[in-house]
C-alpha cells in the first residue's frame, strides 16, 4: 500500500509541525498512487518501447483509409498482370516492389501491405471490443459476487464453473456457422460485420470468467478491511460501496488482465479464422491470410512472413506491454 | 480525578444513557468436522450504559469480545440477541434507512490506520466521505469543513490533497479521527485507536482524543488491552472475559479496589518499573476456554484461584457488591484495595515522558485551561 512514501512523510512531518503555511501552500498536492504507478510505467523501457508500438500499430489501423489514399491500392483490388501464368507474383519475394511493398498474394493477386493494414483494423477492433465486452461482464459479476456474496455468489460461481466446463473450439465450430444459418440463406453473401459481431459475440461468452474469478476474489479480500467498513459504518450505500470505495482498488489488476487479454482474442481470432469458423475471406484478417498461405509455403514463403511477422510483434508488443504494466502497478510482485 | 473530569461527570449520572446495552450477544456459527455445527459465543450477554460525554473503556485480553462488541455498537455486525438503544430509540436491528440519523451521532475509529484509510482517495475526499454518503452540505462547503477537521486533529489543513500513502501512522489514526469526527457524533467507538502505534504516539493520539471529548463532549466507548492507556483515559471500565463483562465500575474503582479475581489479575500484570522482580504478580494457569464450549457457571472458574463448587454450577450475577456503581460477577468477590504496585504513579510514568513530544496535537493542549494528569507531567 505505502508505495514510496519515505519522502513524502518526511515531508508531511515536518509540515505539520512546523506553522510556516504561507510557502508552502503549492507543494503540498499528493501524488496518487495512479500517478506513482505512471512514473514507474515512464521509467520503464520495455514498456516504453512496446508501448511505443502498440500505439504505432493503433494509429496504423485507425488511418487504414487514410494509408490507403497515399498508397493509392485498395484491399481488394487485383493484380493479375503481376503474376505468372500459375498465379504467382513476379519478381522476387512475392512480388516485393515500390508499388506493393509487402508484395503480392499468389492467385489473387491482391496487394499485401494495404490488406496487413485493414487487417490489423479487423484484429485490433475485434480483440478491443472483446476484451470491453468480457471485462465488463466479468466486473459486474465479479463485484456482485464477492460483495453481496451468500446463494448470489453461488449461483454467478456455479455460471462461471459451467463456462469454462463449456469446450471453447466445439462450441465456437459448432455455433458459428448455426448462427450464420439462422440468419442468412445457404447461398446468401455473410456481411463481414456479422462476421465480426459472431466473433466478438463468442469471445464474449467465453472470456468473461477469468476476469470475473480474479475481481471475485480482490473484491472479497477489500470486502473486510477496514476501510470499507468504515464507509459503511458511515451508512453508505451499495453504488458508494462498489463504484468509490472497492473498484479505484481493483483497477490495477483489472488494467492488467484486460492488457493481457487483448493479445489473446488476436491470437484466437486468427485462429479461428485459420480454422474457417471466423471471418470470410472478404474481410482481411490475419488468419485468413495466413490460412490462404499455407497452400503456397514452398512456393512463396513471403506470403506467410510478413502477416506472421505482423501478428507476432503485435501480440509480442502487447504482452511485452501488459507485463510490463503489472509491475509498474503493483511493485511488490516482482523483483 | 481533574476538576474537568468531574465538572463533566457530575450533571451527567442523573441524565438518561445515550447508549444502552442490554443483553447482547453474538454467536457465530461454525462448521466443526464432516457435518457438525456449534457456535462461538464471542459476545454473550452484556449489559452497560454509557451517559453522553461519558467514556466507558472495555478492556480484556484477545478474544475475550471486545471488538465484536464494538462492531455491533455501530451495527457492522447484527447482533444474536440483545438489544442496543441509542438516544431512546431501539437500533438493535434497524435498517440501513433507519439508521441514517443515527450513523451521524455515532462512529468508529479502527485500530489499523494502515487498512482504515482507502489507499485511492485523498485525504479531503476521505474525510468528506460520510458527509458525501449522507447528503450532508456543511455551511461554508466540504472543503471548508474538511479543512477545519484535519486541524481540529492537529494535520496542515493544507494537506487535503495527499493521499494516506504520505502519512505516517499516527498521522493516518488522525486522519481516521477526523473522519468519525466529520457528522459531529455524540458517540464514538474507539476499537483499540492506539494498539497499532508505536508509544510516543500513542500519546499524543490520547491526549488528542482527550481534548476531543473536553471540547465537543463526545462520549467515548474504548475498546483497548493496555490497562495503562484506559485508566489515563477512561471514566468507567467493564472488564471483560469470554464474551461477558466480569466487572464494571468507575475507573478508580476498579483500578484501586478490583472486587472481581481476573480483574486483579489483569492489574498485576501491569509492568511496574518501580518495583523490580515478579512481586505481586498474579499468574493464572492455563489458557482462556475455548469460547465454542465456555466453562459452565462461571466463566472464569477454570483458571480462578478460589474456584470453588457453586462456581461450576451457579453463574454469578454482574450485581453491585459493595454498594456504589461497582458491580462484579463473581461468588467470592475480593475486597480492599490492591497492593500499592499497581497506584496511579505507575501509569503517570508510564504516559508521562512521551507526552512533550510538541507535535500540533499535543501542542495545543496546553491552553491553560484544565490540568490533567498527563499535562502535570509535562
Amino acid at each position: 500500500m505505502s508505495l514510496s512514501p519515505v519522502e513524502g512523510v518526511a515531508l508531511a512531518e515536518i509540515e505539520s509541525g512546523g506553522d510556516a503555511e504561507a510557502p508552502e501552500r503549492k507543494g503540498v498536492v499528493g501524488r496518487s498512487p495512479g500517478q506513482l504507478a505512471w512514473a514507474r510505467l515512464r521509467r520503464d523501457r520495455t514498456a516504453m518501447v512496446s508501448g511505443g508500438m502498440l500505439v504505432l500499430f493503433m494509429v496504423l489501423a485507425l488511418a487504414a483509409p487514410l494509408i490507403q489514399m497515399v498508397y493509392g491500392i485498395g484491399p481488394r483490388e487485383q493484380f493479375q498482370h503481376l503474376l505468372d501464368g500459375f498465379g504467382m507474383p513476379l519478381g522476387y519475394a512475392g512480388g516485393v516492389s515500390g508499388d506493393h511493398w509487402f508484395g503480392l498474394e499468389p492467385g489473387l493477386g491482391r496487394d499485401i501491405f494495404i490488406r496487413l493494414i485493414y487487417g490489423l483494423r479487423t484484429s485490433l477492433f475485434i480483440a478491443f471490443a472483446a476484451a470491453v465486452i468480457t471485462a465488463t461482464i466479468g466486473i459486474v459479476l465479479g463485484t456482485l459476487a464477492g460483495y453481496l456474496g451468500g446463494w448470489l455468489d453461488a449461483v454467478i460461481n456455479w455460471i462461471t464453473d459451467l463456462t469454462l466446463a463449456m469446450p471453447f473450439l466445439v462450441i465456437a465450430l459448432a455455433l458459428t456457422p448455426t448462427l450464420v444459418l439462422r440468419f442468412y440463406g445457404e447461398r446468401e453473401a455473410v456481411s463481414p460485420a456479422f462476421g465480426v459481431g459472431v466473433l466478438i459475440a463468442v469471445f464474449a461468452i467465453f472470456g468473461w470468467t477469468s476476469t470475473a474469478r480474479l475481481v471475485r476474489g480482490q473484491v472479497i479480500a477489500l470486502r473486510e478491511r477496514e476501510f470499507v467498513e468504515a464507509a459503511r459504518a458511515s451508512g453508505a450505500g451499495l453504488g458508494h460501496m462498489l463504484f468509490r470505495q472497492l473498484l479505484p482498488n481493483i483497477w490495477a489488476p483489472i488494467l492488467v488482465s484486460f492488457s493481457l487479454a487483448v493479445p489473446q482474442f488476436i491470437t484466437s481470432e486468427a485462429a479461428l479464422s485459420f480454422i474457417g469458423v471466423g471471418l470470410s475471406d472478404e474481410t482481411p484478417s490475419f488468419g485468413r491470410m495466413i490460412y490462404r498461405s499455407l497452400d503456397y509455403l514452398q512456393t512463396d514463403p513471403a506470403y506467410v512472413f510478413f502477416p506472421g511477422v505482423m501478428i507476432f510483434a503485435l501480440v509480442f508488443a502487447f504482452n511485452l506491454f501488459g507485463d510490463a504494466l503489472r509491475d509498474a502497478l503493483d511493485p511488490k510482485s516482482s523483483r | 480525578m481533574s476538576p474537568v473530569e468531574e465538572a463533566a461527570a457530575r450533571p451527567v449520572t442523573e441524565t438518561e444513557p445515550l447508549l444502552r446495552v442490554r443483553g447482547l450477544t453474538k454467536h457465530f456459527p461454525v462448521r466443526t468436522g464432516f457435518r457438525g455445527r456449534s457456535l462461538v459465543r464471542a459476545v454473550d450477554g452484556l449489559d452497560f450504559d454509557v451517559r453522553p460525554g461519558e467514556t466507558l473503556g472495555l478492556v480484556g485480553e484477545s478474544g475475550c469480545g471486545k471488538t465484536t462488541t464494538g462492531r455491533m455498537l455501530v451495527r457492522l455486525l447484527e447482533p444474536t440477541v440483545g438489544t442496543i438503544e441509542f438516544d431512546g430509540r431501539d437500533i438493535t436491528h434497524a435498517g440501513r434507512r433507519e439508521l441514517r440519523p443515527l450513523r451521524q451521532d455515532l462512529q468508529i475509529i479502527f485500530q489499523d490506520p494502515y487498512a482504515s484509510l482507502n489507499p485511492r482517495h485523498t485525504v479531503g475526499r476521505i474525510i468528506a466521505m460520510p458527509l458525501q454518503v449522507n447528503g450532508i452540505e456543511p455551511p461554508g462547503g466540504v472543503k471548508a469543513r474538511v479543512q477545519e477537521l484535519l486541524e481540529i486533529v492537529g494535520l496542515n489543513p493544507e494537506h487535503y490533497n495527499r493521499y494516506p500513502h504520505e502519512f505516517s501512522g499516527g498521522q493516518r489514526q488522525r486522519i481516521g479521527i477526523a473522519r468519525a469526527l466529520a457528522l459531529r457524533p455524540k458517540l464514538i467507538v474507539a476499537d483499540e485507536p492506539v494498539s497499532a502505534l508505536d508509544v510516543s504516539i500513542q500519546a499524543q493520539v490520547i491526549n488528542l482524543l482527550r481534548e476531543l471529548q473536553r471540547d465537543l463532549g463526545l462520549a467515548f466507548v474504548f475498546i483497548a488491552h493496555d490497562l495503562a492507556v484506559v485508566r489515563h483515559f477512561c471514566q468507567r471500565v467493564a472488564v471483560m472475559y469470554l464474551g461477558k463483562i466480569v466487572e464494571i465500575g468507575d475507573r478508580d474503582d476498579i483500578y484501586e479496589r478490583p472486587q472481581h479475581p481476573y480483574t486483579r489479575a489483569l492489574l498485576s500484570a501491569i509492568p511496574d518499573v518501580t518495583r523490580l522482580g515478579p512481586g505481586g504478580r498474579i499468574r493464572l494457569a492455563g489458557d482462556v476456554p475455548t469460547p465454542l464450549d465456555p466453562p459452565s457457571g462461571c466463566r472464569f472458574r477454570t483458571r480462578c484461584w478460589k474456584a470453588q463448587d457453586i462456581c461450576a454450577a451457579e453463574e454469578p450475577a454482574l450485581v453491585p457488591r459493595a454498594g456504589g456503581g461497582q458491580a462484579t460477577a463473581c461468588h467470592f468477590p475480593e475486597s480492599g484495595p490492591v497492593a500499592a504496585a499497581t497506584g496511579a504513579p505507575a501509569v503517570a510514568d508510564d504516559a508521562g515522558p512521551v507526552a512533550d513530544d510538541g507535535t500540533a496535537g499535543a501542542g495545543a493542549a496546553d491552553d491553560g485551561s484544565g490540568t490533567t494528569v498527563e499535562e502535570v507531567s509535562k
